[in-house]
């Protein structure tokens, strides 16, 4: 047994004690027909050769590099605190918390998380966790259709493209359609969702749409005018899904502030490693008038049998496990580690440390914008962005493969997020944060002008080319 | 409501004071860092967060976490959710700097170790079921159901085959099932199960026809047993030309054993928090890997892992395989769990995970075989079982009044986490009780004692019973009112509440 306790001598007690022979009378059961032929794995890893085969392996990836990667996961700060509460069994070794007597622990803190991100996007109910940033606006644009008895959403191209090709599954599965919002194409407000279409997709009576879906900041960092988004929408009885990033909220004006019935996200930004696209944190929170319809559990407080203060998983009539096929989803295992990740993240940083990480990430964005404009890489978009933004580069793809061999993830190429637009193919999609160093921003600099060739007598591609 | 038993915590938020929030964490950003935004985008009430130090901050988590049962506190024998040890070397594997580092929009070639590994585990999980391929997107069991019965979907659309509107679901599965063929947009059809509880054939035959996409079967079945007829089954859902999925949450008890793929299953998903151990978290993360037979690998979720002729890897293209049901989700998974699910199964080999099975079917026939010998709880199916078996209070029911959910509660009392109870829902009074391969011999047998004693108590204390847990942080909670008046998050009390308080 490798992590089991069992010896030779305790299976002879247990076949004794059954009367039989031989563990094999036990799978008798299983038609002879269908019994399984040997299993061809490489052999059982003693511990030590486990952990060189897993450090070789983590080796094999560059996290070493200058990276300006973002586009809905961001590089922070990461204060030791939290994976030290990661780590007590007490939380990660527990399951859902269906004995509330003695999961208060789990059944509190999801109840604070539920509380710390009603403040930030001042919406009054908040699952207890989604899958992550896609499914949770997916389930968001099923709420609407849901709540509305509509079967038709908008969507902006400003959502980030995973959550919209996300959205297009769950629909498809659920019979329901949805049209996108083209982003506008030039001019001051290029790079944010065009009101204008908007508008006229709303109008048609014969499409009565169920909710209207953008993101602040949008996919391309840029600040989107979420009430005006929001008055169109609530004007044509549709609901109002804000796509939020947590971090932001510290600083921009809250879902409820601009009338969002829904807000949802991706909760990464709060305390959670990049770690190749997961676990993360699914972010769901809708009015209290819609709260029959959100899925996924909801922790209420209450009280035991001796009037002291307890927490219990509530509003079950929702869930797969009571209502079977007629529940609003079906989400069980959730991500409940990842929201006490948030929720510890969030009270380690105070309202002023949080703040702080989303000004001191707009400044660093700030100086990235003027260095790399400085250096021949002007912005993509003039309206206002928060700490991403797009670069315009020539032939950007090819320009960035010759930063990556300098050590540089110099964004996103544009090209390969949103292939299909063409105002795009000449971005690259770059975002700082307080983790971003001068140095990096100097280094990215100079190899970009280097390589526009825009730094005199020294020609592109010279220096470093195809080095790693 | 009081805050007085030991341990227990205010909220967060009474902890907070202007001023305490934790040290500096990161440099002060210039004041003007945010003027050049709009003022109109701008938050005009700072969000009310807690201001704690850190200090404050650790005993109250760690006292909260003293309120919390794991199967690190203790034994877990919570039927179909597989509470076995999670290995502390996995914790330690998802952590590496270049796993828990990487970005996932990171170019290809700097992400080859981590594709590496989810490459390895797809082939793993592959050859464990005799699938033919395994796509390790979806983030959990419930979603790798919606990915199966979208591949289903997707299956029967290639073929013009737009007939075949249902899924046909014994009553005794996970709600998950149906819940997913809803979201799928099938009908479910809800299959009475025979009296032995397994599958009933000629009912399953009735049902079946032109408008069947798929069965949906759990095997072993959540009463923690294996389907024996299962081989009839699958060739009567092929001749009506609808596709099998395997719900795989208690593959724990057929590894090395049955191989759902090799057997006919078209499409099954696996719960690596049940099977290869990664941490349940208190309710998630897990990962819903999902197996399928070769007609059903154009529709996979996208993007595969694939490996070039040069040994490379690489994440496939936007667009790339038309056929693919789409993203099931962002990224490509749960990486980090996935890690963790890589090293459990390369730390035990074909050997070791059949010896898990092994150990994992024993113990919970030992238990029983424990419980079926003293008479106070009845075991409803003839034995053996499989990883896990049902023993109902329905007798003990009926002489003392005491109720499963009262026995359920009586263990904490004992030291134990409470099985599963009233699952499956066609069993009166169940407890389903899955002991897992990790369990000693000495914990088997006392918890066996303490089941039986609860019963004699059951008869002679009744009161004691139906008042438990008497031991634990806090007593039953008023669940109703929680329902009624919902309380979902923390408000400051207003000056007028706070004069009446005091």
């Amino acid at each position: 047994m490798v992590y089991g306790p069992h010896t030779p001598d305790d299976r002879s007690r247990m076949l004794a004690a059954l009367g039989i022979g031989s563990v094999d009378e036990l799978f008798e059961v299983i038609p002879t027909s269908v019994r399984a032929r040997p299993m061809h794995l490489p052999p059982g890893l003693t511990e030590l050769d486990l952990m060189a085969r897993l450090r070789t392996l983590a080796g094999h990836n560059r996290v070493d590099l200058a990276s300006f990667l973002g586009a809905g996961v961001y590089r922070h700060h990461l204060p030791p605190v939290v994976d030290q509460i990661l780590l007590r069994g007490e939380y990660y070794t527990a399951y859902t918390p269906y004995q509330p007597e003695i999961s208060q622990g789990t059944l509190q803190t999801i109840y604070e998380y539920q509380s710390l991100l009603a403040e930030l996007t001042g919406l009054d109910v908040v699952s207890a966790s989604h899958y992550d940033g896609a499914t949770a606006t997916a389930e968001a644009a099923l709420m609407t259709c849901r709540a509305t008895r509509r079967e038709r959403v908008l969507v902006s191209r400003g959502v980030h493209p995973q959550s919209r090709q996300t959205l297009e599954t769950y629909f498809a599965g659920a019979n329901l359609t949805f049209d996108e919002v083209p982003l506008i194409a030039d001019g001051p407000a290029a790079g944010t969702t065009d009101l204008a279409a908007l508008g006229r997709l709303l109008a048609d009576p014969e499409r009565p749409i169920g909710g209207v879906i953008a993101a602040q900041p949008n996919l391309l960092g840029l600040l989107e005018p979420m009430a005006e988004i929001g008055r169109l929408a609530h004007a044509a009885g549709a609901l109002f899904v804000a796509v939020v990033e947590p971090v932001s909220l510290a600083v921009l004006a809250p879902p409820s502030a601009y009338e969002a019935d829904i807000a949802a996200g991706e909760g990464q930004p709060l305390g959670i490693p990049p770690q190749y696209g997961g676990p993360y944190l699914g972010i769901l929170a809708c009015r209290d008038s819609l709260i029959r319809q959100i899925p996924g559990r909801l922790i209420g407080m209450t009280s035991d049998a001796d009037g002291r203060r307890a927490y219990v998983m509530t509003m079950r009539a929702r869930e797969q496990d009571i209502r079977r096929e007629k529940a609003a989803s079906n989400i069980c295992t959730n991500q409940a580690l990842c929201a006490l990740a948030a929720a510890v993240y969030v009270a380690a940083l105070g309202p002023g440390g949080l703040r702080d990480v989303a000004a001191t990430g707009a400044a660093r964005a700030a100086e990235l914008a003027a260095a790399l404009d400085d250096a021949g890489a002007p912005r993509l978009h003039t309206g206002p962005y928060l700490n991403e933004f797009a670069i315009r580069v020539p032939d950007a793809v090819a320009v960035h493969r010759r930063l990556l061999h300098r050590g540089i993830l110099a964004g996103i190429p544009l090209a390969e997020l949103e292939p299909g637009d063409a105002s795009l193919a000449e971005g690259l999609l770059v975002c700082a944060t307080e983790s971003t160093t001068a140095e990096e921003i100097e280094l990215f600099a100079w190899a970009l002008r280097d390589e526009l060739g825009s730094r005199p007598g020294v020609p592109a591609g010279s220096i470093g080319e195809g080095s790693r | 409501m009081s805050v007085t038993g030991p341990k227990l915590q205010p909220t967060l938020f009474e902890l907070s004071g202007p001023g305490r929030a934790a040290g500096r964490r990161i440099p002060a950003p210039p004041a003007d860092a945010l003027d050049r935004l709009p003022s109109d985008s701008r938050r005009a009430v700072p969000a009310a967060l807690p201001e704690v130090d850190e200090q404050s901050l650790v005993r109250h988590y760690v006292n909260l976490s003293q309120l919390n049962w794991g199967v690190d506190t203790g034994f877990y024998p919570l039927g179909s959710c597989t509470m076995k040890y999670n290995p502390k070397v996995n914790e330690w594997a998802a952590r590496l700097p270049g796993f828990a580092g990487l970005h996932p929009l990171a170019p290809d070639e700097t992400a080859q170790g981590t594709l590496e590994l989810l490459w390895e585990l797809e082939r793993d999980l592959a050859e464990i079921s005799g699938m033919d391929a395994v796509t390790l997107q979806p983030a959990a069991g419930a979603q790798g159901e919606l990915t199966g019965i979208l591949l289903v979907r997707a299956y029967h659309r290639a073929r013009g085959d737009l007939e075949r509107t249902e899924v046909l679901i014994p009553d005794s599965a996970h709600g998950t099932n149906p819940a997913t063929a809803s979201m799928a947009g099938f009908r479910t059809v809800n299959i009475a199960s025979a009296p032995d509880g397994g599958v009933d054939l000629e009912a399953f035959r009735a049902a079946l026809g032109p408008r069947t996409a798929a069965i949906m079967i759990t095997n072993p079945s959540t009463l923690g047993l294996f389907e024996r007829h299962i081989v009839e089954l699958l060739e009567m859902v092929h001749a009506a030309g609808a596709l099998a999925y395997m719900d795989g949450a208690n593959l724990n008890a057929i590894l090395g054993r049955f191989r759902p793929g090799e057997a006919g299953f078209d499409v099954m998903h696996f719960n690596v928090h049940k099977t290869f151990a990664t941490p349940h978290g208190g309710g998630g993360p897990g990962a819903g890997p999902v197996g399928v037979l070769a007609p059903l690998i154009p529709f996979l979720p996208a993007p595969r892992v694939l490996r070039e002729p040069d040994g490379t890897f690489r994440l496939e293209r936007p667009g790339e395989r038309p056929a693919s049901i789409g993203r099931m989700r962002g990224h490509v998974g749960n990486v980090g769990i996935l890690v963790r699910a890589w090293a459990y199964i390369r730390a035990h080999g074909a050997d070791g995970l059949r010896e898990v099975s092994d150990d994992a079917v024993l113990a919970a026939n030992y238990l029983r075989g424990r419980l079926e010998a003293d008479g106070a709880w009845e075991i409803p199916f003839a034995g053996p079982c499989a990883h896990e078996f049902i023993a109902s209070g329905t007798a003990l029911k009926r002489a003392t009044g005491v109720r499963t959910l009262d026995v359920a509660k009586r263990l904490i009392d004992k030291g134990y986490h409470p099985p599963t109870i009233y699952f499956p829902h066609t069993v009166d009074e169940a407890m389903l009780i899955e002991p897992t391969e990790t369990e000693r011999l000495e914990t088997l047998d006392a918890f066996a004692d303490a089941l039986l004693e609860i019963a004699r108590e059951a008869h002679e204390t009744p009161e004691l019973v139906t008042s438990a847990p008497h031991s634990a942080p806090v007593r039953r909670l008023d669940e109703a009112t929680a329902a009624r008046q919902p309380n979902l998050r923390w408000r400051a009390a207003t000056p007028a509440e706070r004069s009446s308080a005091g």
